[in-house]
């Protein structure tokens, strides 16, 4: 595989990297939660656009609309009745309560779902594009356009928008936030909701390119830590910036030391990161 | 010697004498129970004592049953496999929480939680030498027998038990248990009195991974047979946090009662609910730090008298 | 007068801002120092940079003899540099004997906790706070929790003692009680740096005064001379004053 062909793949595969880790990258960032459902959000994501799909032909791009509201309002509720009584106890009680919430979501899944792995298959198929040498199956395309095109809208949403600014001024200092009359309470369960909006939206995506199984949720959630931590925590250019890093990466290290030691490679990139630069490539303090 | 400490060597005895009433199946769940107690109980010396969530465990005792079993592959006796285990482990930990115990809060959870991701890709693509995803087995011991052997592992796994207790009791009633409150207090204030902290918190790290680790190597040898997925599941990393936070953070007795409770609930719930036991565990967890923050050591009549009082 | 700390062109900066430039300076044994200067001067960096919490980027710092520019934190403890904290910092959930046990323990090599205890209770005493000996420092009222921080900088057998504002957010009679244990420290040889916002105190303790302004020593010397220095005057009440004050003198 020449050097083009990689590059490209590493932009569509960072893409999407950006995009299943952004949701997780605001609710770490503006909560101080890692959230340990996000994995299990992007499965159910993905189990909505193939159930969609293959029941009422709704294409995955429509799926998308369907999902943000859905889970928006499944991650702000979850945050109202759960996560808000216990948001000042220590990192170690959070950390715990989202993973047992997340057994519950991941068993759930496998009750209902099966652990089978399945595929969302477009017919007729899209097809590929080809430049030159270099190949891209279109849905991927599209897959990597949408991904961007979310990342840009939540951009926009911090940047624009008044719930925007009230969430970002609650990353920067929550007691002052407070001292201005944001109700940092709703402010929380509204990122929560966006978190897991954009999980939801990300397994949508997902869906058209890979395997779907509850057994895929540790890996996605996988991902989102090293993006998080290589592009540093707190902003929407720096989970692009990790997404394309470790998307890189992984493409190199799989051409020279085989696929098997991709994932191998990225988590020991993370170790690395965390203990020389546990800012990140782009790691500030506001959340823009 | 506290009270409480009196009380953990006695139901440590307790447990001991577990054979003379049970068999096959007592005895399978005894050994576990002491498994679960030897990660709980490590698990609090970095965790519970020094304030550090750590989520290395199921990489210690991954790490522990791969050590053994290749050795034992080798043919190298139990007891050699299970030292080498054991001191191997304490010194891999030692080095890495000189680099690892830098982070604090969410940082070292992540990075404690990779290091179980990356030891097992790690071993999963060392194909030649651990099976990789086939798995390793593992040579069968003398042939002597189930109930023997079973006999056997119980008591191998609970005389680690009684080192990993008496190891607690030593750290906690030392300068080193000191230290590690000290830093979980306030760690600024405790490297301003003179505590060199790095050193205090690579030895509790290195001390928390040895017993698991020499855990994991009888396991191996119980079971005969361990892959990556099984032995480097994240659920061992945190089961004894929720074992610990069962039983009441920081305190010995308390995380130990904390294992052996929970190894109960999840008997209960593993037989009666099969497809759905890894639910119901997360509901338990969920409940438990809900309404039961500071663990049964809370439940004590004093504190449930001023509670109730307080409502 | 032998001098025990000397900061050789010791400059720190964060990111940009310019902590401390290029400050040379001298304590000598069994002095008492004041070291004042406006808020954000750098006054409490200097302390921080000579213990090791954000070492120098650049210049020496000696101690003792010994070059300590690189030292850790920990390391400078055990040499005997100790320091009371601004903000204090007990370990909340210790009991105040354990506290200054702590400090007594860590400090000093071959100790053990049974003897680090009596040693505290000793130091307890000193501070006035024996009676209080077995409560958690969260409960002790804030003049206490000052006290209780001497405490502990004493149990650490220091050389060098830097007390950082003891007297901020007391009342005059508690600032009485802490102004009469520093002359008594004083009076017993250990070598004191004091930061302080309470002019009467410094001129009643000190023997010599340091002034920090943007970073930047500005003046050095015997306390009367030091207040009537015009930089200073017009680092501390700005250019307009020190002018109308220089046309009236």
């Amino acid at each position: 595989m020449h050097a083009a062909q990689i590059l490209v793949n590493a932009v569509v595969l960072g893409c999407l990297y950006a995009c299943i880790a952004i949701g997780f990258s605001l609710v770490w960032g503006v909560l101080n939660v890692i959230n340990l459902i996000h994995g299990s959000f992007i499965v159910l994501g993905a189990y909505l656009a193939f159930g969609l799909y293959n029941a009422l032909h709704i294409s995955p791009w429509y799926s998308i609309a369907v999902a943000a509201p859905l889970f928006f309002v499944l991650g702000y509720l979850l945050q109202r009745l759960l996560l808000n009584r216990v948001i000042t106890a220590p990192v170690l009680v959070t950390l715990t309560m989202t993973f047992g919430l997340d057994l519950i979501l991941n068993n759930a899944m496998i009750y209902f779902f099966k652990a089978d792995y399945r595929k969302l298959t477009l017919t007729p198929s899209l097809g590929s594009v080809s430049i030159f040498d270099v190949v891209v199956p279109v849905d991927r395309l599209i897959a990597t356009v949408s991904a961007l095109a979310l990342t840009g809208l939540l951009y926009l949403l911090l940047r624009r928008s008044r719930v925007g600014r009230a969430i970002v001024a609650v990353r920067l200092d929550r007691d002052a936030a407070v001292l201005m009359g944001v109700d940092v309470k709703s402010i929380y369960a509204i990122a929560f909701g966006l978190g897991a909006a954009l999980a939801g939206c990300a397994g949508v995506l997902m869906a058209l390119i890979f395997p779907i199984s509850p057994l895929t949720s540790s890996g996605y959630l996988g991902k989102a830590f090293v993006v998080c931590v290589l592009g540093g925590l707190g902003s929407v250019s720096g989970a692009l910036a990790g997404g394309l890093l470790l998307a890189l990466v992984e493409g190199i290290g799989s051409t020279f030391f085989g696929p098997a030691h991709a994932t191998t490679l990225s988590f020991i990139l993370l170790i690395v990161f965390l203990i020389l630069r546990p800012q990140g490539l782009l790691g500030r303090k506001g959340f823009e | 010697m506290t009270k409480s400490n009196i009380a953990l060597l006695v139901l440590l005895a307790v447990v001991a004498s577990l054979p003379l009433f049970g068999g096959a199946y007592a005895l399978r769940l005894g050994t576990i129970a002491c498994m679960y107690a030897i990660m709980a109980l490590s698990w609090n010396v970095v965790g519970g004592f020094a304030g550090y969530p750590s989520f290395a465990t199921a990489a210690f005792f991954g790490f522990g049953a791969y050590t053994a079993g290749v050795l034992l592959n080798k043919g190298l006796p139990l007891w050699l496999c299970v030292v080498i285990a054991a001191v191997t482990a304490l010194l891999i930990a030692a080095v890495l929480g000189a680099a690892l115990l830098r982070l604090r809060g969410h940082y070292f959870a992540i990075a404690s939680l990779s290091l179980v991701e990356v030891l097992r890709e790690l071993v999963n693509n060392a194909t030649d030498l651990t099976g990789g995803g086939m798995g390793l087995n593992i040579p069968l011991g003398s042939g002597s027998g189930v109930l023997a052997e079973a006999m056997f592992f119980f008591y191998a796994m609970w005389i680690l038990l009684l080192l990993t207790v008496l190891m607690v009791m030593a750290v906690a009633g030392s300068k080193l248990g000191f230290g590690l409150a000290c830093i979980r207090q306030n760690e600024t204030a405790s490297s301003m009195v003179g505590l060199n902290t790095t050193l205090y918190k690579s030895i509790a790290f290195g001390l928390s991974a040895c017993f698991v680790s020499a855990a994991g190597g009888v396991y191996a040898a119980w079971v005969h047979y361990i892959d990556p997925s099984d032995v480097f599941d994240i659920l061992y990393s945190v089961k004894p946090i929720v074992m610990a936070l069962m039983g009441g953070l920081g305190s010995p007795l308390g995380v130990a009662c904390g294992a052996f409770l929970y190894l109960g609930l999840e008997e209960v719930v593993w037989r009666n609910y099969i497809q759905i036991h890894t639910g119901v565990l997360g509901l338990i967890i969920v409940l438990l730090l809900l309404f039961l923050p500071h663990g049964l050591i809370s439940l004590r009549p004093a504190n449930l008298w001023r509670r109730v009082k307080h409502v | 007068m032998s001098e025990i700390l000397r900061l050789e062109n010791v400059s720190r900066h964060f990111s940009g801002l310019q902590a401390l430039r290029d400050v040379t300076l001298t304590v000598n044994r069994g002095e008492v120092l004041g070291l004042i200067g406006p808020n954000g001067a750098g006054k409490t960096t200097l302390v921080n940079t000579i213990c090791g919490v954000t070492p120098a980027n650049s210049g020496k710092i000696t101690f003792d003899g010994k070059d300590i520019t690189r030292i850790k934190t920990y390391q400078a403890a055990r040499l005997g540099l100790s320091r009371t904290f601004q903000i204090v910092q007990p370990f909340a959930e210790f009991t105040a004997l354990d506290n200054v046990a702590a400090a007594a323990l860590f400090s000093q090599p071959g100790q053990s906790l049974k003897m680090a205890r009596e040693q505290a209770m000793a130091h307890l005493v000193y501070v006035g706070l024996e009676l209080q000996a077995n409560h958690p420092a969260a409960t002790l009222t804030l003049a206490m929790r000052k006290r209780l921080e001497l405490a502990k900088a004493l149990a650490m057998k220091p050389k060098l003692l830097f007390l950082d504002e003891v007297n901020a957010g007391l009342n005059s009679a508690e600032v009485e009680r802490a102004t009469k244990l520093i002359h008594e420290l004083a009076a017993s040889g250990i070598t004191i740096v004091m930061i302080e916002h309470l002019m009467k105190v410094v001129l009643n303790v000190c023997t010599r005064i340091a002034v920090l302004h943007n970073g930047a020593l500005i003046a050095d010397g015997a306390p009367r001379e030091v207040i009537e220095n015009p930089a200073v005057v017009e680092a501390y009440l700005g250019q307009q004053y020190a002018k109308r004050n220089v046309a009236r003198g």
